[in-house]
């Protein structure tokens, strides 16, 4: 069957003064429908630009999308034209942001900002996508719907506006959104809550889901499968469970090892990734995690690693992964 | 404030606080912005000398009365006669819908264009806003009674042509302090949630980012339309504007009431404080509306 999404090659770059910085570099992912991905690593890994590239909303200039294809339900997003892209943007893939405070229009209130993007996708009259605004707001969990559809931006504390956020993503029942870090601006509380609401709804109405986040409890909890990526590249890629208990990439490891747990006792030293990730206007030939890769070899340095097999529908890109699953057996 | 009973069941919804009064505001008005509301004042007096013109005055303001040339403030003619007998109250009142119709249209068209050609600027940014700011630049170099006269006498006189005339310098100068709002807010998550949720480049323009840049465009509006009625009323006295037998302040000022200005004053005098007071309310009111809607100079 084929994917809902597939993301083959993308490769985005921004052409700054200081050098091409390569962000998304050649990286190829697929998404079935109701599936949820879950693309993980540290900032400026080039994760929320691959997911802004997939609307095509990057900033041109500087950004560009020079090479790759994304097709979803088999048409090529790249090779569309504005008017074409923009009736997908809202309608077949909805997007939530990392900022709730800021991604509301604060002079517009609610119910203007809901029914906008019905009345806009799908036509519907006034009263008509009013209705269909009150139901959006009952599903993500707001009460009081007439009054809130009343209310502006600045009468809601961050998690409702997440969630209208969320209702804004879903009402034109979509095939698939994207949520670029949709919790990161949360209290921890909350962050569970949308989370937990983001996967019912999503669960419920079959919505496939990418979720953009560095938070690897949100990866072990919500995910079907994991895109770890660093210096613009997929550098392993498996279900939640294989990068959990079986990561063969020493990042994927090194990630997995700076989270502080509550199974470990007081004052254990978390184990930080050392050093800085790479200045990707300077990519040499080796691989990119080398330098602060305590597994690296001179093999590292002389070529890139490419995505192995190294389980069912489990990849990694590592030359030395058998060491690094060796190194898990032994410590645990 | 008052809590309302739907809430008691969401405790973290915040009433909103109910409006005050019609009374209770106009009265904070003259508290906080005395001079403001005078302007206020003086704009809806204007307004309603505009409006109901044919009610305050049984006097057709282009009569001529031979008979009472050039005569002095009387409880017969309120502010005197002009050297052709007509009634300068009433030419005055008349003058005022003239005054506003030109000023206020003028202003509008002018800073509604530049909002929209700014937050154009903006959104669009690179290319097309260098090239559009050197454009502005350029509109910008002239003085705009030159150029306000250069379209006039182009386009020849007239009520149309003299608003265009007075409109189109006007315009880079709202695009300019517009962009310069709108190039802020570009930077905000709403205006990328706006682009991914399909809208156009037109509707995230003019539904999304124009209504956050209101401020600076009202402030730029309200002192646009007393400096139209001051470009009208230039204009008509240079004999470029409003034509005779229309009343129009500016033209008021021109012809007998030069000739006759030490034995017959009340001729240019009055017409003249007519246009001093109109700009000068419109300017205290842009001033109070700044104040009111810049929070940095708020409560000052």
């Amino acid at each position: 069957m084929a994917h809902l999404l597939e993301i083959e090659n993308l490769r985005t770059q921004f052409f700054t003064q200081q050098g091409t910085v390569q962000a998304v570099d050649g990286i190829s992912y697929n998404v079935d429908e109701g599936e949820t991905v879950a693309v993980v690593g540290e900032s400026g890994c080039g994760k929320s630009v691959s997911a802004l590239s997939i609307l095509r909303l990057i900033p041109n200039p500087p950004g560009e999308i020079v090479g790759g294809e994304i097709r979803f339900m088999g048409k090529n997003l790249l090779d569309m034209t504005d008017q074409e892209i923009r009736s997908i943007r809202g309608r077949d893939i909805g997007m939530v942001f990392q900022e709730p405070m800021t991604s509301l229009n604060p002079v517009l209130t609610i119910g203007r900002q809901l029914t906008e993007t019905l009345m806009h996708h799908l036509g519907s009259t006034q009263d008509e996508s009013m209705d269909r605004a009150r139901e959006l707001l009952r599903l993500v969990g707001i009460g009081d719907s007439d009054r809130r559809l009343a209310q502006y931006p600045h009468h809601l504390s961050g998690g409702m506006r997440q969630r209208v956020m969320i209702a804004m993503a879903l009402a034109c029942e979509p095939k698939l959104i994207i949520a670029d870090e949709p919790t990161t601006a949360l209290d921890v509380t909350i962050q569970a809550q949308i989370l937990e609401l983001m996967r019912e709804l999503t669960k419920q109405m079959g919505v496939a889901l990418i979720v953009i986040t560095h938070n690897l409890g949100v990866v072990a909890r919500y995910a079907d499968r994991v895109n770890v990526m660093y210096a613009g590249k997929v550098i392993e890629s498996g279900s939640a469970m294989d990068i959990y208990h079986r990561p063969h990439h020493p990042y994927t490891l090194g990630l997995l090892r700076s989270v502080p747990r509550l199974d470990q006792p007081r004052g254990t030293r978390l184990i930080p990734i050392e050093g800085q990730p790479p200045d990707l206007t300077r990519l040499d030939g080796g691989c990119a995690f080398r330098p602060r890769c305590t597994f690296a070899t001179e093999q590292c340095a002389g070529a890139i690693p490419g995505l192995e097999a190294v389980d069912e529908g489990h990849i990694t890109a590592c030359f030395n992964k058998e060491a690094v699953a060796d190194s898990l057996r032994n410590t645990t | 404030m008052t809590v309302t009973t739907e809430n008691l069941g969401s405790p973290d919804i915040e009433a909103l606080p109910e409006r005050d009064s019609l009374i209770v505001r106009c009265w904070n008005l003259v508290r906080r912005q005395p001079l403001g509301a005078a302007g206020l004042l003086f704009i809806a007096i204007m307004t309603v000398m505009a409006f109901g013109a044919e009610v305050l005055t049984s006097i057709n303001p282009e009569e001529q009365m031979f008979e009472h040339m050039l005569e002095a403030p009387s409880w017969e003619f309120l502010l005197g006669t002009d050297n052709f007998g007509r009634d300068i109250w009433t030419r005055i009142i008349y003058g005022a819908r003239t005054a506003m119709l030109v000023g206020f249209f003028a202003a509008f068209f002018g800073s509604v264009i530049g909002l929209m050609l700014g937050v154009g600027s903006a959104y669009f940014g690179g290319k097309i806003d260098l090239i559009f700011q050197r454009v502005m630049d350029i509109f910008l170099a002239f003085p705009s009674i030159i150029m306000a006269l250069a379209v006039v006498s182009v386009l020849g006189t007239g009520l149309q042509n003299v608003i265009i005339a007075i409109m189109l310098p006007m315009i880079p100068q709202c695009a300019r302090v517009v962009r310069s709002s709108a190039l802020s807010i570009r930077e905000i998550p709403y205006v990328d949630a706006a682009r991914a949720l399909g809208y156009s480049h037109g509707r995230i323009i003019l539904r999304h980012m124009s209504p956050n840049v209101m401020a600076p465009f009202l402030i730029m509006f309200t002192s646009f339309v007393g400096q139209a009625i001051l470009a009208e009323a230039s204009l008509s006295y240079l004999g470029l504007g409003v034509q005779e037998p229309i009343p129009a302040w500016g033209l008021m000022l021109q012809g007998g009431a030069e000739e006759y200005a030490e034995s017959a004053p009340w001729a240019a005098v009055f017409p003249g404080l007519a246009i001093t007071f109109a700009v000068f309310a419109f300017n205290l009111f842009g001033d109070a509306v700044r104040d009111v809607l810049d929070p940095k100079l708020r409560s000052r």
